[in-house]
């Protein structure tokens, strides 16, 4: 029981007549990198919003660090943060200032150099004190993450993060998640992109029609599917990789 | 939730500064609610004015009233534009996420406004005094005035958090305001009603503005308030609960 972040069961959720979650069983492991898989519209949002306490759901039981969310919601905002779909920053605050709003909100001793050394450690120092509005979307998406690390959560939901983002922002976002991880907080992301389970997920779960139709790590994922075979194929480069290549040559001189 | 409740009003502090901010780096908001409402007075001061018979000695003392309740209106018609943002952006989300009051984001907006719109009021009166508005009223008749135009800012700040909240585009969020902007006109603010035909009459004599602005001009120039202070205290206290009433369902609904 302890040693789970999130355990939800028959979870069931519709907007008037539309059956968005029909029975959605879930358990994530603590400090592990949770990855919900599903298209879009498969309802990866709505058990966000759920276990973030802003929906209530119409059926099911769902508890978060051993608190039940629709009992306890106080308690599960304690110990989680949100970083919803959208970069939920303030776009005519500076990013200094956001990140001093929240640290104050979460009622920090020193909430200017909790600032500080969040701006130093996302890369943002430079542009600490200019209006988020003229923030490219990868320093956004990397605001909106620092700003949900402040009051350092247990469990950090983060819904398709890397959506809308170019390649390089997406490998930066893809580096403070591991980082995380490493630092023993629990990560719940939802994505549409396969690669990007496959790259941080120590457990998968597609959400298909209401259901989780699959589960388990990538390995017991794969053993699903027929054994691969042996086949030989001439490698191509991806255009991502070519384009990562081209970039980072750049950079380098 | 005892934790939440502790720091309820150091929350709402630090959502009135960030709302503050909003306005002080918006120009659009600084002119509209400000600028304009001057930009009327002179208007009305110097060019209508002294074709207008209201029988007191300086115009401006009989207009002013009217122009603070304008700039009001116009400045809650910003209310609900931030709080539409607020709700389209995902920053409620997050402030709903986090172990603060549900209320407090919806409460720092009401704040705010309250304390944007006693700024602009009180750089208008600063303007009227240059212009040579005069008044003779004492301090409890300005704390009265005070307290009417904190009650009519409120009975409007919660129309437009009914507005804000439940608003589809940007576009749309402010339009609740402009019917509220142009009250002002059909009624006693700019000229005596007795001029006006007796339709048009019979309903500025009995909207809310009218008995607004009369109790006003009646305390800033020391004269008896008679019954008139009663409608425009029922006026407000009125629209205020009921948009109260309504705005904290849409936003249990919405959030």
């Amino acid at each position: 029981m302890q040693d789970k972040a999130i355990q939800v069961k028959g979870l069931q959720k519709s907007y008037k007549q539309l059956h968005v979650l029909k029975g959605v069983d879930i358990e994530v492991e603590k400090g592990s990198i949770f990855a919900l898989l599903g298209s879009n519209g498969a309802g990866k949002t709505t058990i966000v919003k759920i276990l973030a306490t802003l929906l209530k759901p119409d059926g099911g039981t769902a508890t978060v660090n051993g608190f039940d969310v629709a009992a306890m919601p106080d308690s599960v905002r304690q110990s989680i943060s949100l970083t919803g779909q959208f970069a939920a920053v303030d776009e005519i605050l500076t990013g200094r200032e956001n990140l001093i709003m929240i640290a104050k909100l979460r009622h920090l001793t020193n909430p200017r150099q909790v600032a500080d050394d969040l701006l130093n450690r996302f890369g943002l120092t430079d542009a600490a004190d200019r209006r988020v509005a003229t923030y490219s979307g990868g320093m956004r998406r990397r605001l909106d993450i620092a700003m949900s690390l402040i009051g350092k959560p247990q469990l950090i939901f983060l819904d398709e993060p890397t959506t809308g983002l170019d390649p390089e922002a997406r490998i930066e976002v893809w580096k403070i998640v591991k980082e995380l991880a490493e630092g023993g907080t629990t990560v719940f992301l939802t994505t549409q992109y396969l690669e990007e389970a496959e790259q941080l997920a120590d457990q998968i779960a597609i959400l298909h029609e209401g259901r989780i139709i699959a589960g388990g790590t990538l390995a017991e994922l794969k053993k699903l599917f027929p054994p691969a075979k042996v086949e030989y194929v001439e490698k191509q480069p991806t255009l991502e990789e070519i384009f990562l290549a081209i970039v980072g040559k750049k950079e380098e001189k | 939730m005892e934790a939440t409740r502790q720091h309820f009003s150091s929350d709402i502090g630090v959502m009135l500064g960030r709302s503050m901010r909003h306005i002080l780096r918006s120009m659009d908001t600084i002119i509209t609610v400000t600028i304009m409402p001057i930009a009327f007075m002179l208007l009305f001061v110097y060019v209508f004015g002294g074709a207008i018979q209201t029988g007191t000695d300086h115009y401006v003392n009989y207009l002013l009233p009217g122009i603070l309740l304008i700039a009001i209106a116009s400045g809650t018609s910003y209310t609900a534009y931030r709080l539409f943002m607020d709700v389209q952006r995902g920053i409620f989300e997050r402030f709903h996420s986090m172990p603060i009051a549900r209320s407090a984001a919806l409460w720092g907006h009401v704040l705010t406004s309250l304390v944007s719109n006693a700024i602009s009021v009180v750089i208008i009166i600063l303007v009227a005094l240059i212009m040579g508005f005069r008044s003779s009223a004492g301090v409890l008749s300005w704390l009265a005035v005070a307290g009417i135009l904190a009650l009519f800012t409120l009975a409007l700040t919660w129309i437009a958090a009914i507005a804000g909240l439940s608003a589809k585009s940007a576009d749309g969020v402010s339009a609740f305001s402009y019917p509220i902007i142009f009250l002002p006109f059909i009624s006693s603010a700019f000229v005596p009603t007795e001029s006006m035909p007796s339709g048009v009459r019979a309903f500025a004599e009995n909207q809310p503005v009218t008995s607004i602005v009369e109790t006003i001009r009646a305390l800033l120039s020391d004269q008896p308030v008679g019954h008139d202070i009663w409608v425009a205290l029922a006026w407000c206290a009125g629209i205020m609960l009921a948009a109260y009433i309504f705005a904290m369902r849409v936003y249990k609904k919405r959030t």
